[in-house]
């Protein structure tokens, strides 16, 4: 299988333990990776306002450019780019007034978009076209006796149209964790907010979510936290250090990408993890179960 | 609190300004309050997500572009999730800041924020706060 890949910007520096973690494990699985040429930023958000047509500018930008690879398949990592580049294909693919002003704007570009560009996250990949039971199958080192709790925040299941799993109770990471050997933890925050860009000026609003959400996790017994956003990564693993701050009881928890456990998991070397850009050290309970 | 109600402000057209950006039916909402009832937000908000509404719907112009609510929300989409009446409570929202980005009021004070704080978050954040925040 050969797939088309849009990074966004955060995968290329603070999160590229999830894309290193990433390619690997696709590899691992007969992936080819081919990521896009000259890809620029998505925007990170999607416009919410009805007339604000220039903010959908740069997404769609992303999907010519998948139709210049002579694909029309697109796979991301990051849970926001995932968001805005389907929203905004789903905006001009049911607006055509839309999608005519869009392609005024695009009058330097070879291509004329027609909105038949399919984005898809690596999670959908993995459960609809390379199916998980071909994921166990490559399996070289179960995560035995880890206990993990998803966290899928809101990028991946909100709105209902875009999102690939049930709006509130998705299960597509707990049963990925499973095909990997760990243990799916089961607790109430999994799609609650970190906080987002609040995170750059106010602190505290994202150190009190991490709070709630990680002694949620682990409440119910877990050890480390998946995750499959680099915004809420940030927040849930760098923020631990506020989180500290403000609560002195709260004891850190390694946050992890999806795909980092996957690559444990299949067998990838220790330099596709990346476990240099992490606050809280994912290596202590990882040794202790003797998985890396 | 004392709230005044009148004509005058049902009537003004700010209440349609925010119907057009957020292209949602204010009058449609009964106040039922699942928006405010799921929002991770409640705790720090002033005005709750079902007190906008009302308040849209009312024409609480000052109060509304005053508030703090409309700066806390983070978009996360839970409580249009949750509108038994399929509205988009976060469009709305969007709909209030953007009246006051579009007048060039910024919220996000990038100046003001120092090198560590703009150097130690992520690409992914400093552009969505400014791409939020900021006109």
């Amino acid at each position: 299988m050969k797939i088309s890949y849009y990074p966004g910007c955060t995968l290329k520096n603070n999160a590229k333990n999830f894309e290193d973690s990433a390619l690997c494990s696709l590899k691992q699985l007969d992936v080819e990776v081919e990521e896009l040429h000259r890809w620029n930023c998505c925007g990170t958000v999607f416009s919410l306002a009805t007339d604000d047509l220039i903010h959908h500018v740069a997404p769609i930008r992303n999907l010519i450019r998948v139709k210049e690879s002579n694909t029309d398949r697109v796979m991301t990592l990051c849970a926001m780019c995932y968001n805005t580049l389907k929203r905004a294909n789903e905006r001009v693919k049911t607006d055509e007034e839309s999608l005519d002003k869009i392609n005024q704007f695009m009058y330097r570009e070879d291509v004329k978009y027609q909105g038949d560009v399919k984005v898809l996250h690596l999670l959908e990949l993995l459960r609809d076209e390379i199916e998980f039971e071909n994921v166990a199958k490559k399996v070289v080192k179960p995560l035995k006796d880890l206990k993990v709790a998803n966290y899928y925040g809101c990028m991946l299941v909100r709105p209902k149209e875009i999102g690939f799993d049930d709006v509130e109770n998705p299960t597509i990471l707990e049963n990925l964790t499973s095909v990997l050997g760990a243990t799916p933890i089961d607790f109430p925050y999994k799609t609650e907010c970190c906080g987002a860009y609040q995170t750059v000026d106010n602190t505290e609003i994202v150190a009190d979510r991490a709070y709630h959400i990680l002694t949620s996790a682990q409440d119910q017994g877990a050890e480390v936290v998946s995750v499959s956003c680099p915004l809420c990564a940030f927040n849930l693993d760098h923020r631990q250090k506020e989180t500290l701050q403000k609560y002195p009881e709260f004891k850190n928890i390694p946050i992890l990408y999806f795909t980092q456990f996957m690559a444990i998991a299949l067998g990838c070397p220790e330099d596709a993890l990346r476990f240099d850009l992490h606050f809280v050290d994912p290596k202590p309970i990882l040794k202790e179960k003797g998985l890396i | 609190m004392r709230i005044n109600l009148s004509r005058r402000k049902i009537r003004d057209p700010f209440v349609a300004k925010v119907q057009e950006l957020s292209g949602q039916n204010l009058l449609a909402c009964y106040q039922c309050g699942k928006c405010s009832a799921g929002c991770p937000a409640v705790s720090q908000m002033d005005i709750l997500p079902n007190q906008i509404i009302r308040y849209a719907q009312l024409g609480f112009k000052d109060e509304l572009l005053k508030s703090k609510s409309i700066w806390i929300c983070a978009s996360c989409m839970t409580c249009n999730a949750r509108c038994p009446k399929g509205i988009n409570i976060a469009e709305v929202i969007e709909a209030l800041r953007q009246i006051l980005l579009r007048k060039r009021e910024d919220h996000l004070k990038i100046e003001k924020l120092s090198d560590a704080e703009r150097s130690d978050v992520p690409p992914i954040a400093m552009v969505s706060s400014m791409r939020k925040f900021t006109s």
